[in-house]
């Protein structure tokens, strides 16, 4: 189970199904300007033997706005996932966690309960869309099958039903229409996910993950081990979804050439921490990175210098007391190994 | 020289994967072999480093035309290649520790007694730290245990590498370290480079030569 650590409990909203209409009491703002996604402070630490911590992910801060992409980047390793399974109530039962994350309507997706969070949330409200999504599916269900229970699920009919639910002909209907809004052939509706090819599977897993119609989508390495061609197809349909229909998207990612494909923001992760947050086309472009660690993932890239950062990220549950990347950083001096920087104006570095 | 001549192979006689598949590496040449997800390149990959016997077709290493695959390949071709795959979590056993990964081909062909110095110069090679050794797979990163794995491949020093799609699961900077190691272990011994891939600026960047996999296979099949 998830619990706060600090004394943070002032945020925490009554668990409870809490619907669109009905505006959280904290007032991070409701409307068309608010944000699909506010992040504040997120912290994220397991506790280990003999009363050790592991901080996998501290004082993430950032904002969705509707339509907008934001690429989260960084080493494997360096605490993505966490963030995203933290989003989702998914973290494992030595987790503790702080800070905030709310929906545009106030519900803060880490002080919700595991009831909240399976009905309201989990597909309504946040779409997952999976790393492998051959594996994500279930092996002896068709993709069919798959669809027709979301869809039971999630979509409530536009007459009365019985127990509110879609049926027969109606739901089969349904089902391929959510099959086509993400481009998957109705011809293969009928196949078992080891039938599909990893393009196929792809599409399977974000016409599922588009069912609810959730304002947010989470997309955790959606990109992993597919070739480029599929990479492409696979990025650029993620942003048909989202920034054309007003919808959020956070992408996880180690692939630096996906995200600077489709995403309109960047945030560059080092050790858990959030180490610079700007636009991408000032990331990829000019003038650049300014974090020396995002320059030197940057430049690590085979287009670009082609050479590896040196030497090792800390390890999660022993870090340096300064800048975590000081010990890799050639610009590192006595201030960077005494004193962590903080993120002011998009980056960490006391040399930025 | 490594050549492939002929190669058909897959898992069903009747449904071959790979058909009719030619390719050729000179001593010390780096060749990237550049195809789509489910094209076969893995499988021929397989087939080079003698880890999978082709329905048809010939394997010649160094001159000797290859006659067993897998645990029928005689010990000295066998040991002459060098493998690193996709996913290090599957090429892993997770029972052991990183140090005893690293060791394992010493330990499976009798040099038991080589494993400490072999195993500490090169898991510094590949960037491994120390207090790292001592972990099983599920304790250490995609990038750490892809970085043991490489470490494994060359610690028989073989004179052939077969990288199939290495960095796929990793991210940049871990990706141009571990090119590094390979072309530094290269510029040391000689060796010889087959480097599968969908990666075309990668590859383009890594490899002395890059192919595409419709120039190597017999140009009628293909679905």
């Amino acid at each position: 189970m998830t619990r706060h650590h600090p004394a943070d409990a002032a945020g925490v909203r009554p668990a409870g199904p809490a619907p669109a209409g009905d505006p959280g009491p904290a007032g991070s703002g409701t409307g068309p300007g608010a944000p699909v996604l506010a992040v504040d402070g997120l912290s994220v630490r397991f506790r280990m033997r003999a009363g050790r911590h592991v901080e996998a992910v501290t004082g993430a801060s950032f904002r969705l706005a509707p339509g907008e992409c934001l690429a989260l980047v960084g080493e494997s390793g360096c605490g993505k996932s966490v963030l995203a399974s933290a989003l989702l109530g998914l973290l494992p039962g030595n987790a503790e966690t702080a800070g905030s994350a709310r929906l545009a309507d106030g519900l803060d997706l880490l002080a919700a309960d595991e009831r909240t969070l399976a009905r309201t949330v989990r597909g309504r409200r946040v779409g997952l869309v999976p790393q492998s999504p051959a594996a994500h599916l279930t092996p002896v269900r068709t993709i069919r099958a798959h669809l027709e229970e979301t869809v039971r699920e999630l979509v409530r009919p536009a007459v009365p039903a019985p127990r509110g639910r879609l049926r027969g002909d109606a739901l089969r209907a349904a089902a391929e229409a959510a099959a086509e809004r993400a481009a998957f052939p109705a011809g293969h509706l009928d196949r078992y996910p080891h039938e599909l090819s990893g393009g196929l599977a792809q599409r399977a897993a974000t016409a599922l993950a588009l069912v609810g119609d959730a304002p947010l989508l989470l997309a955790d390495e959606p990109t992993t081990g597919l070739d480029r061609e599929l990479v492409h197809r696979t990025v650029d349909e993620l942003r048909a979804h989202t920034r054309d229909v007003g919808r959020a998207l956070l992408m996880i990612t180690h692939d630096l050439a996906a995200a600077e494909r489709i995403a309109d923001t960047v945030a560059v992760m080092y050790a858990g921490r959030i180490v610079e947050l700007a636009p991408a086309a000032a990331f990829f472009g000019a003038p650049g990175p300014r974090h020396p660690y995002a320059a030197g993932l940057l430049d690590a890239l085979p287009e670009r210098a082609f050479t590896p950062i040196p030497g090792a990220p800390p390890e999660l549950g022993a870090l340096p007391p300064g800048c975590a990347f000081a010990a890799r950083c050639a610009r590192a001096d006595d201030a960077c190994r005494a004193e962590r920087p903080a993120l002011t104006e998009g980056v960490a570095c006391h040399h930025a | 020289m490594l050549e492939l001549t002929g190669i058909t192979a897959g898992y069903d006689r009747r449904a071959p994967v790979v058909r009719g598949a030619h390719l050729a590496l000179r001593p010390g040449e780096s060749l990237g072999l550049l195809g789509p997800s489910g094209c076969g390149k893995s499988t021929l990959a397989r087939v080079a480093a003698l880890l999978h016997r082709p329905d048809r077709g010939t394997v010649t290493l160094d001159g000797r035309a290859v006659t067993g695959y897998r645990h029928r390949a005689p010990r000295d071709l066998r040991t002459s290649v060098g493998v690193v795959f996709q996913q290090p979590r599957l090429a892993a056993d997770p029972r052991l520790r990183l140090r005893d990964l690293v060791a394992e081909p010493l330990r499976a062909t009798g040099r038991r007694t080589e494993a400490d110095a072999a195993v500490a110069e090169l898991t510094e090679r590949v960037g491994l730290g120390r207090d790292l050794l001592t972990r099983r797979a599920h304790e250490v990163s995609d990038g750490q245990l892809q970085r043991a794995c490489l470490a494994r491949a060359l610690i028989l020093r073989p004179r052939w590498l077969v990288c199939d799609e290495m960095t796929a699961m990793l991210d940049a900077s871990t990706t141009a370290a571990l090119v590094r190691v390979v072309e530094e272990y290269r510029a040391d011994t000689g060796a010889g480079l087959l480097a599968v891939g969908h990666d075309p600026v990668l590859l383009a960047r890594w490899c002395d030569r890059t192919t595409h996999w419709d120039e190597i296979v017999d140009g009628t099949v293909k679905d």
